[in-house]
């Protein structure tokens, strides 16, 4: 009947702008403006003594060099904490320039200013920090300084583990990673004088939160600062936290030396100043009964949170919350501490706490397997929540301080699609085959539950010219999702437009000013249903109008390729273009276009030209704020074969099942779970963050980092499953974070499958799992 | 992770380059760059002065005659890779430039800084030092050539004087009836090998040869016994531990690599 794309595999509009390397990075911005390097700590834990800054005054270019002394008001305090939480007794964020005391190696001491950014490095290794050397704590097994403490209880664990027929018990270990998006943080600012404004731009996912933040901490009216977030090289994550030092550093400098300032971070600062996520040390008892039901579970988790707190306590929340995945736990207690380190602070990196807690459960349920003699798939089969118990309540707080509550899904399903896909069931035959050659090869299963578009709203714009030009604005940003093609999808269907004549811009607060940001797989949910939302107003307008221009009753039209008719008679039809003319009366005209709104123009009717309740434009603003999060979900399935001598993993295959509700664009939806495959690889196989023991990073770059390459990455099969959320108009839920999720857990069980030996800790090199085997061949 | 302020000079010559060289001793050569400018980038280095050779047409010469090839100092490691004739003479060559890094990274580095920059760790000088090749050196004194052996002398250190350039390097024909290999294991495609052996085999007497990467200060290059090859290289090689691999793991590769590369060579056409 009409323009339908939502659903269809629409290529991304941006990509031929990025692959044609047109993309605007913030480093392309501000050709001319001064450049900041930073002196930061090379000390894990010390006291600041003393800056000399005498050698670097002679560097030619150099124009200014700050400490935190310089520092005026509010920008001399610590900076925000962004999401306070009752259990977080002891909260601790960083000053944007070390006042006294530094707490990990890398954070900023010293802001030098200078023309360029050869300049700025060559005056800060001038400068001469004073330190006083004081023990740093490294590592879980170390550290003793809670920062938090969480308990969560559903049922009686300790009756149910009591009465449990089988208990077991287990020890996980999940090391560091970070999201290291390729391009790293940066911060660009220019103070107009003869506006009186400021203008930021950053490499982040929430702009509108570093302007409101930029504008506090810098005493400026809200009026008078404008973020805009430019083409972003990645973020997954670590570009949520705001405001990073620099984000408020460099514009009070740019305000404060009237000139453009920018910052781009390097690759080493990204490692060393940026943030991490993933390390925990995982206890768990789990009671079950003698077919492998979970009766209870009882999981003690520590998280190392490094130095500071600033985005509170999310991430272990996350773990607890999510650790119950597709399964029935009659009783359930978490309980976990948030423990200081003097290493990189700790904010989500995609996955957010979901990989640990994937990792924790599935090794768990692969145990009871184990210790039943069960076959691992029927395990979950038993115990994994049926399409009737939706919605179902895990009686615990989620992330959004709402109720976790599975929304829909149908998990048997799933289960049995993915089972299907890698051929589970005719394994044992593949795998005899290969040994009866000497080759060694393993099949894991992991599940997931993951809580997506987390609220408070997100809101839409949506306008019409006269020219039948489609403008569609959302505040929060992009860092690669595809959010010009699949918004431009949902208003195209919603008002039956083509999709060429939709434009969207995201992260302007230029353009919309209210948003939260990009970050737990809400974007397509809160932008997209807000978007929706603000299309249907404005269609409901346009047929309004229509309506009055085609003496028809709204009901009896409809919008096809742009046109406004009355259904049944083609020929009774108004352009949506002019209906936009005819929604704005003018006295003045421009254009052919605009001709016909003028004042001689119209018929003349009772009444004011713009009616009461009605507004100027064809346009439509609106917003979604869910009640509670929407759960989507998911299942992996991976064969590997470990050579027999090096001990080294080829992944064979890896195959995934998803449902994320309705699909806007499943090319979309499946190069994020690429993305996320490759992540989760990369935590199960090579990225770990190697700290010595005085908190120095031993791998701060991508040579000792072990990123995979797409020739580590294997070749991905994926299978969807469509179970709309009754939660929003569109019936959709997230799936940016999803492929990263189960990856731990998938590996661990196919490589313990393929050897037999017990993986418990997470990522396993060559190297490790030749010593986990007895260090022989 | 900006290069701190250096003089660049661009001679023209070879005459010219080692003119400069003789003139600052603290001056370093840059061709492909891509072992000196991440060092420059993160201030591990800071020489005053780079003598920058990729204007000197002379010394982009590959010369293959029947007894070996000679390789210019501009040769780009991607050039010699896809030379065939080079190739032919000797394939351990062939077989070894695939492994070095990635493709864009071959397209600019070249295959005689891989031996001058002596990393013990990389591919090339263990090629180097199992052919037996000759490093032609060039200075204001004139020219010596220095054999692999007594090149390499120490992790990233060579026999190279300040006020030296090193203009080529020969590697010598595989005498006919040798079947040769390379096998590494690295964590990543292209990454440094956490072990890696190139190795000769002569098919009529069965004498093996191997050079071993990653796993002693310098290319360490054994001549196998034929019982327990593998035994034998595990307890003459010398590994360290890192983030990547225990010294353990390191030698118990060298046994393992050892029996494959042999029997790879043995194997070869």
């Amino acid at each position: 009947m009409t323009t339908r794309v939502f659903g269809e595999r629409v290529e991304r509009r941006e990509d031929p702008r990025l692959l044609r390397g047109e993309g605007r990075y913030l480093d392309d911005l501000g050709h001319d403006a001064l450049e900041v390097a930073f002196v930061r700590s090379p000390h894990a834990h010390a006291r600041v003594l003393d800056v000399d800054v005498t050698a670097a005054l002679d560097v030619e270019g150099l124009v200014a060099i700050y400490t935190h002394e310089d520092l005026p008001g509010r920008l001399a305090d610590p900076l925000p904490l962004l999401i306070p939480h009752p259990a977080l007794t002891a909260p601790r964020t960083a000053h944007a320039l070390a006042k006294d005391l530094v707490r990990h190696v890398g954070e900023p001491v010293v802001m030098v200013v200078a023309a360029d950014r050869y300049l700025a490095e060559d005056a800060a290794d001038r400068v001469r920090v004073t330190y006083e050397v004081l023990p740093p704590v490294v590592g879980l097994d170390r550290a003793e300084e809670v920062a938090a403490h969480l308990v969560q209880e559903v049922g009686d664990v300790d009756a149910a583990l009591a009465a449990a027929p089988r208990t077991l018990e287990l020890r996980l270990d999940i090391e560091r990673s970070a999201s290291t998006p390729l391009e790293g943080r940066g911060v660009y600012a220019r103070w107009d004088a003869d506006d009186q404004r400021l203008r930021v731009y950053s490499s982040t996912q929430t702009p509108t939160s570093v302007r409101f933040a930029v504008a506090a901490i810098l005493g400026l009216p809200d009026s008078q600062v404008e973020c805009v977030a430019p083409d972003v090289g990645g973020g997954f994550g670590v570009k949520i936290m705001h405001p990073w030092p620099e984000e408020v550093l460099v514009p009070w400098a740019a305000r404060l030396l009237g000139r453009e300032v920018k910052y781009t971070e390097d690759r080493r600062e990204h490692f060393v100043a940026a943030t991490h996520e993933r390390a925990q040390e995982q206890h768990v008892r789990v009671g079950f009964d003698d077919d492998g039901r979970i009766l209870a579970l009882d999981v003690r988790f520590l998280h190392d949170h490094g130095a500071y707190t600033p985005y509170g306590i999310i991430v272990p929340i996350i773990t607890s919350t999510q650790l119950p995945g597709p399964y029935v736990l009659p009783a359930y207690r978490v309980e976990f501490s948030s423990l200081y380190t003097n290493t990189v602070p700790v904010t989500p990196y995609r996955g957010a706490g979901r990989p640990q807690a994937a990792f924790c459960m599935e090794r768990t349920v692969d145990r009871i397997a184990a210790e039943l003699g069960l076959d691992r798939a029927e395990v979950r089969r038993r115990n994994i929540v049926q399409p009737e118990q939706m919605p179902y309540d895990l009686g615990l707080t989620f992330q959004d301080g709402r109720p976790a509550i599975y929304d829909s899904g149908d998990f048997p399903a799933t289960l049995r699609m993915i089972t299907d896909l890698i051929g589970w069931d005719d394994f044992p035959r593949r795998k005899a085959e290969a040994a009866a050659e000497g080759r060694r090869i393993g099949i894991g299963l992991a599940c997931y539950v993951e809580g997506t578009g987390v609220g408070p709203y997100e809101g839409g714009h949506v306008q019409v010219e006269p020219n039948g030009r489609v403008n569609v604005s959302t505040g929060l940003s992009s860092q690669g999702q595809g959010h010009q093609t699949v918004f431009a999808q949902i208003v195209a269907t919603e008002l039956g437009v083509p999709m060429e004549d939709v434009h969207v811009v995201t992260g302007d607060t230029r353009r919309f000013g209210y948003a939260v940001g990009t970050f737990a797989s809400r974007a397509a949910v809160m932008s997209g249903n807000a978007i929706a939302l603000a299309a249907r107003e404005l269609r409901a307008k346009a047929l309004r109008i229509a309506a009055d221009a085609l003496e028809a009753s709204p009901d009896d039209l409809e919008i096809v390729e742009g046109i406004v008719r009355v259904k049944g008679s083609p020929d009774a039809a108004i352009p949506l273009r002019t209906v936009a003319v005819l929604s704005n009366p003018l006295r003045y005209s421009f254009s052919e276009e605009s001709r016909a709104a003028t004042q001689f123009s119209l018929p003349v009717r009772g009444g004011p030209p713009v009616p009461r309740g009605e507004a100027p434009g064809l346009e439509g603003r609106d917003y979604y704020s869910p009640e509670r999060s929407t759960f989507a979900n998911g299942m992996h399935a991976a064969i590997v074969e470990v050579d027999p001598e090096t001990a080294d993993v080829t992944i064979l295959r890896y195959a995934v099942v998803h449902d994320c509700g309705n699909l806007i664009n499943p090319m979309i939806v499946e190069g994020q779970i690429h993305g996320g495959v490759a992540q989760g690889v990369a935590g199960a196989l090579y990225e770990r963050m190697a700290y010595d023991e005085h908190g120095q990073l031993q791998n701060a770059s991508f040579m000792d980092f072990l990123m995979p390459y797409a020739t580590e990455v294997p070749h991905i099969e994926i299978a969807h499953l469509e179970t709309p959320s009754p939660l929003n108009p569109l019936g959709i839920k997230g799936a940016g974070e999803a492929g990263v999720i189960p990856g731990s857990a998938v590996l661990a069980a196919a490589i313990e499958d393929a050897t037999g030996v017990a993986i418990a800790r997470m990522p396993v090199s060559p190297s490790e799992l030749f010593e986990l085997q007895g260090g022989s061949a | 992770m900006k290069p701190p302020p250096f003089r660049w000079s661009s001679p023209g010559t070879t005459a010219e380059a080692v003119a400069l060289l003789a003139a600052d001793p603290r001056a370093k050569v840059l061709a492909g760059g891509q072992s000196l400018i991440p060092l420059l980038n993160m201030r591990l280095a800071s020489p005053p002065h780079l003598v920058d050779i990729n204007r000197v047409a002379e010394l982009d010469a590959v010369e293959v005659t029947g007894d070996g090839v000679r390789v210019g100092a501009l040769v780009r490691q991607a050039h010699l890779e896809r030379d065939e004739a080079a190739r032919k003479v000797c394939p351990l060559l062939g077989d070894a430039l695939p492994l070095v890094a990635h493709p864009v990274i071959r397209n600019r580095g070249t295959v005689v800084g891989s031996i001058a920059h002596g990393d013990p760790a990389a591919e090339l000088p263990a090629v180097a030092a199992l052919l037996g090749a000759t490093v032609r050196i060039a200075s204001a004194a004139g020219v010596r050539d220095v054999p692999a052996d007594v090149f390499f002398v120490a992790p990233l250190e060579t026999a190279l004087r300040p006020g030296e350039l090193v203009t080529s390097v020969w590697f010598p024909a595989v005498p006919p009836a040798t079947g040769t290999a390379v096998v590494e294991l690295s964590r990543r495609h292209g990454d440094y090998a956490l072990c890696g052996v190139a190795a000769t085999v002569d098919r009529e007497t069965g004498a093996a040869r191997a050079a071993y990467l990653g796993v002693a200060p310098v290319p360490l290059v054994l001549d196998l016994p034929a019982d327990d090859p593998g035994g034998y290289a595990a307890a003459s090689v010398d590994p360290e531990a890192d983030i990547h691999a225990t010294a353990a793991y390191r030698r118990h590769l060298a046994t393992v690599l050892t029996r494959r590369a042999l029997a790879a060579a043995r194997d070869r056409p």
